[in-house]
Formats: C-alpha cells, sequence, structure tokens
C-alpha cells in the first residue's frame, strides 16, 4: 500500500510550494513596490527599468520628507490615541453590559438583548449622516470626540463578551459574591480576567477597524491636526500632487508598518480576532 | 440573588440575603444592579444606534438640505427621485458589477489557498500569514502603492505589459477598466480573510470521512476534494459568500482615494454616492434615502448570513 495510508492523500509537496510561492508573490507586489519605491531617488523611480533595490539609495531623503512634510507623526499618534480611547470607552461599557446579559436575571433584559443584535445588524456606514447631525447639534464637529463618540459602545463586543461570560460556570460567580464581591468587582476581577481571550480578540479587530477606518474621519473632521493616518495619507496624497512619490511611498510605508509589525509578532490572535468578527 | 432563578436561590442563599427581607425586595435590588451595569451600554445603543436608524428613515421622507432652516415632508417623493436618477441606477449597477466580479474571485482564490496550504504541513504559518495581510493593511495607504504600480508610464504593470510586448492602458482613468481594476484591488484585501475562514472551515471536516472515503476507494487527492472536502464545506461557503459580499458592497476607500468615482461616472459605488449626496453636496434628504437602500441590501444579506450560521451554529 502506498504511504498514505493514513494521511489525506496529498498533492505533491513541489506543487504545492511552486503554487502559494507564487500567489504569495503576487499578493506581496503592492508592499514590494511601495517599500521599493520609498527607497529611490526621483530619476530612478521615473526610470523605465525596474530594480527592488536603488542604485543610490535615496531612504533618509524620502523618510524625512514624509516625516516633516506632512504631519505624519501627528497623524500616527492622533491614530494611536483614538483606538486607545476608542478600545478603552468600549470595554469599560460593554463588558459590565454583557456580564448583565450573560450571568443576571432582569427585567428588559431580552431587549436590551435585542437592541444589540439590532446594532450587530447595522453596517455602521447607515449611521453616518444622522451621528454627523448629532455631532453637530452638540457642536463636537472637527474635535476628537467627533472621532470617539459614534464607536463607545460596540454591539459586537457585548455580543462576544456575552458569549464567552456564558461559558464561565454560574459557581464561580456564586463564590464570588459569597465572598462579598460586589457585582461591579465581579465584572471586573473575576469576569473580564477570564475573558481575555476574547478581550484580546476583541481589542485586534476594535483597533485594526479604527486605525484603518476612512469614512467616518473624513466626514467628523476638517482640521489636519486631528486626522488619523488614513485621512491624513490621502491629504499628504493629494498636496503632493501625486508627483512626489518617494516620500508618498515612505508615508504610506509608515503608516501601513505598525499594525503588519504587530500582526508578524502576534499572528494567531490576529487570525482568530478578525475572523471572529466575520460575524459582525 | 442576582444571577439564577428563583429556584437556585432557595437551594442557595445568596451573601446579600440577609439585607433583603423579601423576595420582591431582593428582586429590585437585582434590576437596579442589573441596570446600574448595563445602563451605560443601553444608553449609547439608544442614542448611537437605535434612534439614529430610526432619524435616516424620518430624514429620507423630507427634502431636507443640510443647513436649511426649513424642511417639509414629500412622502416618498426622494425613493422615487432616487430610482428615477440615472446616475444613481448608474451607482447601483456599478456596485453590483464589483461585487459579481469581487465575490466569486475572492472566494475561489480563497478556497484555493486554503486547501493548498492545508495540503502539507510546512511553511504553513507563513503562507497563511503573507496571504493575510493585506486584510489588515491601512487600504488608504495601500491604494497610494496600487496607484503608483498602475501609473500608466512608470507603473509596474505597464513596464511588465509592454517588456512582454502587450497592450497597456491608463487603467483607473480609463472606463472600460477601472471598474475591473478597483475590483482586482478587492480581490487582492479580502483574499486572505476568505482563506481564514476557509482554513477554519477545513479544521472542523472529522478523519473520519476521510478515512471513510478510503475504504470506498477514494485514494486520490481529487477524489477525496470531491467526495469529502467540498459537500463538507457547502455551508462554509455559503458564509464567505455572503461575508465577501457585505464586505464588497462596503467599498469606498478605494473609490474615494484613486477615483473620486470617475472617470466620468465609471468607477461611482452605492457607498461613495452615499457620501458625496449627504456629506459634499449636503443634500440630507436624498442622501438619507441612498442610505436606506444601502442599508435593506445588507440587513437582507446579513439575516440570510444568520440564517446560514443558525443552521450549522447554535448559539446559547
Amino acid at each position: 500500500m502506498n504511504a498514505a495510508h493514513h494521511h489525506p492523500a496529498r498533492l505533491p509537496a513541489i506543487t504545492r510550494h511552486a503554487v502559494l510561492l507564487l500567489t504569495a508573490a503576487l499578493i506581496m507586489v503592492p508592499f514590494v513596490w511601495m517599500v521599493s519605491l520609498s527607497l529611490k531617488p526621483p530619476g530612478e523611480i521615473f526610470r523605465a527599468s525596474f530594480t527592488i533595490f536603488p542604485e543610490h539609495w535615496h531612504a533618509i531623503e524620502n523618510y524625512t520628507k514624509a516625516l516633516t512634510a506632512a504631519p505624519l507623526l501627528r497623524y500616527m499618534c492622533n491614530g494611536a490615541f483614538i483606538c486607545a480611547v476608542i478600545l478603552v470607552l468600549q470595554i469599560l461599557v460593554c463588558a459590565p453590559c454583557a456580564y448583565a446579559l450573560a450571568k443576571l436575571e432582569f427585567r428588559g433584559r431580552d431587549t436590551l438583548f435585542v437592541l444589540v443584535l439590532i446594532g450587530l445588524l447595522l453596517p455602521h456606514q447607515v449611521l453616518a449622516l444622522p451621528l454627523f447631525i448629532l455631532g453637530y447639534q452638540i457642536g463636537i464637529l472637527n474635535t476628537y470626540a467627533a472621532l470617539v463618540f459614534p464607536f463607545i459602545v460596540s454591539p459586537f463586543g457585548i455580543f462576544l463578551f456575552r458569549q464567552f461570560f456564558k461559558s464561565i460556570p454560574d459557581d464561580i460567580v456564586h463564590a464570588a459574591r459569597l465572598d462579598g464581591l460586589s457585582e461591579v468587582a465581579i465584572v471586573w476581577r473575576i469576569m473580564v480576567p477570564m475573558a481575555m481571550p476574547a478581550i484580546v480578540a476583541f481589542s485586534i479587530f476594535s483597533i485594526v477597524g479604527h486605525w484603518n477606518d476612512l469614512f467616518w474621519p473624513l466626514i467628523a473632521v476638517r482640521d489636519e491636526a486631528l486626522m488619523p493616518p488614513p485621512l491624513g495619507i490621502m491629504a499628504f496624497r493629494n498636496e503632493e500632487a501625486g508627483n512626489d512619490y518617494g516620500p508618498l511611498m515612505a508615508a504610506s510605508t509608515i503608516v501601513v508598518l505598525p499594525l503588519i509589525v504587530t500582526f508578524l509578532a502576534a499572528q494567531s490572535w490576529f487570525v482568530e480576532g478578525l475572523a471572529k468578527g466575520a460575524v459582525k | 440573588m442576582t444571577a439564577t432563578t428563583a429556584e437556585t436561590s432557595r437551594r442557595m442563599p445568596s451573601a446579600r440575603a440577609p439585607l433583603a427581607a423579601s423576595p420582591r425586595a431582593t428582586k429590585l435590588l437585582d434590576a437596579v444592579a442589573a441596570w446600574t451595569l448595563a445602563g451605560p451600554a443601553f444608553l449609547s445603543l439608544v442614542v448611537l444606534y437605535f434612534l439614529p436608524v430610526i432619524a435616516v428613515f424620518v430624514i429620507a421622507l423630507t427634502n431636507w438640505q443640510f443647513g436649511a432652516p426649513s424642511l417639509s415632508f414629500v412622502g416618498l417623493g426622494n425613493f422615487a427621485e432616487v430610482f428615477a436618477d440615472t446616475g444613481f441606477r448608474n451607482s447601483l449597477l456599478n456596485t453590483m458589477v464589483y461585487v459579481l466580479i469581487v465575490v466569486p474571485a475572492t472566494v475561489i482564490f480563497g478556497l484555493a489557498i486554503a486547501l493548498l496550504i492545508e495540503n502539507g504541513q510546512s511553511l504553513r504559518a507563513f503562507y497563511r500569514a503573507v496571504h493575510f495581510l493585506p486584510f489588515m493593511a491601512t487600504l488608504a495607504a495601500m491604494a497610494i502603492a496600487w496607484e503608483a504600480l498602475l501609473h500608466p508610464t512608470i507603473g509596474l504593470v505597464n513596464q511588465t505589459l509592454s517588456g512582454l510586448g502587450l497592450p497597456t492602458a491608463n487603467w483607473l482613468r480609463n472606463e472600460k477598466t477601472v471598474l475591473p481594476v478597483l475590483a482586482v484591488i478587492g480581490i487582492w484585501q479580502n483574499l486572505g480573510f476568505a482563506m481564514v475562514l476557509f482554513l477554519a472551515g477545513l479544521k472542523s471536516i472529522p478523519q473520519d470521512l476521510y478515512d471513510a472515503a478510503e475504504i470506498d476507494g477514494a485514494d486520490q487527492w481529487l477524489d477525496r476534494l470531491r467526495t469529502v472536502t467540498l459537500p463538507m464545506l457547502g455551508p462554509v461557503s455559503m458564509f464567505v459568500i455572503i461575508v465577501v459580499a457585505l464586505r464588497a458592497f462596503e467599498a469606498f476607500d478605494t473609490v474615494q482615494i484613486l477615483t473620486k468615482g470617475g472617470p466620468g461616472h465609471a468607477s461611482e459605488v452605492l457607498l461613495y454616492t452615499l457620501y458625496r449626496e449627504s456629506f459634499e453636496y449636503l443634500r440630507t434628504g436624498y442622501g438619507a434615502s441612498v442610505t436606506i437602500v444601502f442599508l435593506v441590501i445588507v440587513v437582507a444579506l446579513t439575516l440570510f448570513q444568520a440564517r446560514v450560521m443558525d443552521e450549522r451554529v447554535h448559539y446559547q
């Protein structure tokens, strides 16, 4: 009998690697092209022949210009700040609610859960128009608050935490109560630490989503000093009129880099977090 | 007793029981505790989700222009205008074309790559990481990289094509090529996502089925694929198709950054129309009715997805 008796029959390894290396290379083309252009002087960028590495390195000039000609560092700090504030608020708002839904019985619980499901169903772009009007009415458009307020509650976060909390045995909750812990203390000292996998998955989902979001920031802010990276890089490109490719590609590289480095460091967490988001 | 039914509270006295004399008082205290915990989320859901959706429907019935001092109800007039508008119909058609290119290609390539990765042990994590990279890379920045790649004279695409003696094009400025090219970027971005979902689906196929298939004589890779893998992936595939379709309907960043719906209106898609009407032209009433068309499509797909999921997964 053949050697594959106990394994699913396989394609020849060489076929597998040949095809996957080819598709992987194609997937990488935009990244490689971006980084390559970010290292080159204008003369080499506008030359007809193509090499990955430059003859004359122009990386320092390009990256310096990217960081100085536009407030790129400011954009990055804005992005980090907005993502952090959104995530902290989301966890503060969602975890207690998820605990109540998972472990407490009270009048109105089903109504609350229906509200969560409705929220889960709605694409956020649908809310942009009324939220824009709300932001205008309370006078917070074009501030950090405008970038944050639509996202302080995440129906997906409540849903995910509730699922996880439900899997934690009731006995643990009873024991904590007998120890004299308040309900609030149970949420933060028992449930949330035990639900770390769900918290991490949700954090990745939230940070990736908000770091990359262009749609809402485009509506919410005009002031360059408030722009998160996607909006900032768009403004930079429009100012540069798309002709100064080296610094533009350097700026793009800087914007994409933080998430990619974190992703490569914690790959399986990312894949899990973002795949979970598929139900959203 | 807060978390449990009346039955369990009889079995197990709670720490708070002495404080609350009557069962009714306990119940009241429980409700207060629960709503204290859920209150902030409840209020935010109402203010940030529930009321805004209702507001969209109400605004869609008016002729309001943002900033205008007055408005009047026009009934379903906006919807009549939306569907009579050749611009909107063009946008809807473009979106359909975009979705119909992105979804099959993303799902088929995603499945093929997942099958290939699962087919051997070596370099699994590496292949998975590389193919997944575009999904989490900031699309606004990568769109600019794509623009350089597609540049008519210095872009790699045209350099390669002319090197091979093939015809070149100004891909993003040509009415015929712009939408397919944006769809290629969409496929590039979402392929890894489809792959990851398929990989999860492949893991859940029980080994027994492969063993049984082998006893039945299906010992070649292609036989196994046909008799076991693909039939078992049916429900997952349905799920992936809908998830990718939802993402394709939400295409916006590449259009906003690369084409602004042009040339002409050749790459105008639904979400871009929604954005432009609502926030650039400030035609609030009209924008709200475009929003509702978008909402109906996305909600229909999501509900369909929830039904597909319910048949496989049972939430507690």
